[in-house]
């Protein structure tokens, strides 16, 4: 479904992406894991058109999106929550969601998507008439996966949805994910925790220094020596 | 004494309700685009003079023509997106600033001498048979003409803010102004939102000069005056806030009555900038402003 192929991305003049390549299925539920730095929000914006690569093809569904805008790559079917969810504040929990679904495609099956969104977050419909500011770190979470549902994605990307939540509501927010994806929508998830992350997910890669260092199912990756000494805290010092 | 009071208030609150039209336009582009427009002056004089001509040449009505001095102001308006303002969306917030200002002085003195150029630097305004028309309230006259001004100026307003609240184009535009990448990522052309954002100011600032040239007079170097007198309205009420931008311009006008009342009219000028100083010192997001800066 997405194919990323020899990517190559700068800041300026620092290089932050080597020839990144990897892949995720329909379907599938996906984390790229590394420590911080090592170029996994940057794979994201590359692949959501808000950074350009320098070389490298990103496919989607069969479609190169170099070229394409990023508000045509939401309408193509690609929905990214930013890191710490960055809902608009001013504006109330129902109004971040109509926004969710702006693309034409979204708007006219808006109500159906609104049922769906709540169900999954019940606390959003309760919150619903509040102003986005006066939500709590792990609302605001859930409401901006709710307004990237909006959408009606086929590929969802978060990016640290665990990202300074209590460690009970990291568990429940990795649950809510859990059943998106069973609920159709193929998911990639980029994450710091990584053992959370990969017993999470069907499959990962591991990014560092810009580079895929190492990819495999959850299992596989939670018993490489490397991945437990340097993530995980179990390994040789 | 009281009666020369109240006269002077109520036209500082009439003028002000024009201050306060021509900052919510600069506002509304600033705030969206980050673009300081100071040749935003200049696009009122373009409404003022293309109201100007309409009656002069055609005697059309300056009330009726309304709608081609924006429809006028937003090609204009197009255009210089176009070909200058629209080359720097994709520079840093800082840099946006500092190159939006040297566009717009130079845009603003190419204009002003155009203006010169084609319309002389007369100093013009428009006289219709009801111009004269006045109408008393407790020993304070109203001039027709102005009062209208003023309810057309509250009209926009409240029309502007209706958008913003209420269509989806407008959340777009409120979206872009907290986050553009958020905004991006629900699928917002925040490229489009930039330009629409712009060409609306422009707009605006058209209503306000064909109003200027019905109730006042108008000029081609009158731009920079009302750049500044936006500018401090802008930061007055604060950004953000489209009402509180308004009700800032009417401060401003009033400000300015009481101290042409009080003191002498050579101090009305001066008095908006110490107002300025004290509101950037003491309260820097202005009164009604939701945005810290």
């Amino acid at each position: 479904m997405l194919r990323v192929e020899n990517i190559n991305a700068f800041y300026g003049d620092l290089q932050a992406l080597w020839d990144v390549s990897f892949q995720v299925n329909e379907g599938e539920l996906v984390a790229l894991v590394g420590p911080n730095g090592a170029g996994k929000t940057t794979t994201l914006r590359v692949i959501s058109g808000l950074l350009r690569q320098a070389s490298g093809h990103v496919f989607f569904r069969g479609r190169d999106l170099s070229k394409e805008a990023p508000h045509r790559i939401v309408e193509l079917g690609i929905s990214q929550v930013l890191e710490g969810g960055k809902v608009f504040t001013e504006m109330t929990v129902l109004e971040n969601l109509e926004l969710g679904a702006f693309i034409a495609e979204a708007r006219k099956v808006k109500d159906e998507s609104l049922k769906w969104v709540y169900q999954i977050f019940p606390r959003l419909e309760e919150r619903k008439s509040q102003r986005a500011g006066t939500l709590s770190g792990g609302e605001r979470q859930m409401l901006a996966i709710g307004r990237a549902l909006m959408s009606k994605p086929k590929l969802l990307m978060l990016d640290e949805p665990s990202f300074g939540l209590a460690p009970i509501l990291v568990q429940q927010m990795f649950e809510m994910i859990k059943e998106i994806n069973r609920q159709g929508v193929t998911v990639l998830l980029i994450e710091q925790n990584v053992r959370a992350a990969l017993e999470l997910t069907h499959r990962a890669y591991v990014i560092e220094n810009g580079r895929i260092v190492g990819e495999g199912t959850g299992e596989q990756l939670l018993s490489f020596e490397s991945i437990r000494s340097a993530y995980l805290g179990d390994g040789n010092v | 004494m009281f009666e020369g009071l109240m006269q002077n208030l109520v036209f500082g609150i009439l003028m002000g309700a024009l201050y306060g039209l021509a900052a919510v336009g600069l506002s509304l582009v600033f705030g969206v685009t980050k673009f300081l427009n100071v040749s935003h002056g200049e696009l009122l004089m373009l409404g003022g003079y293309a109201s100007f001509w309409l009656f002069t040449l055609w005697q059309v009505d300056p009330f009726v023509s309304l709608p081609a001095a924006i429809v006028f102001l937003l090609v204009v308006g197009a255009i210089f997106y176009k070909l200058l303002f629209g080359r720097m969306v994709r520079l840093t917030e800082g840099e946006k600033i500092q190159k939006t200002l040297l566009v717009g002085f130079g845009l603003s003195l190419i204009l002003q001498n155009l203006a010169i150029h084609f319309w002389t630097a007369d100093t013009r305004s428009i006289t219709t048979w009801y111009s004269g028309a006045v109408f008393a309230f407790a020993g304070v006259r109203f001039p027709l003409v102005r009062v209208a001004s003023m309810v057309i100026a509250f009209i926009a307003v409240v029309a502007l803010q209706w958008f913003l609240q209420r269509t989806y184009t407008g959340k777009a535009l409120r979206a872009t102004v907290e986050n553009w990448e958020a905004a991006t990522l629900v699928g917002i052309d925040v490229q489009h939102v930039y330009f629409l954002s712009f060409v609306i100011g422009a707009a605006l600032a058209g209503v306000a000069g064909a109003l200027v040239s019905v109730g006042y007079s108008i000029e081609p170097t009158m731009g920079m005056s009302w750049t500044l007198k936006s500018l401090i309205v802008m930061v007055l009420g604060g950004l953000g806030s489209i009402t509180g931008t308004f009700v800032g311009g009417i401060i401003l006008g009033l400000t300015e009555s009481a101290t042409g009342f009080f003191l002498s009219l050579t101090y009305k000028e001066v008095v908006g900038l110490v107002l300025f100083i004290l509101i950037l010192i003491f309260k820097p997001q202005g009164l009604f402003g939701t945005q810290g800066r």
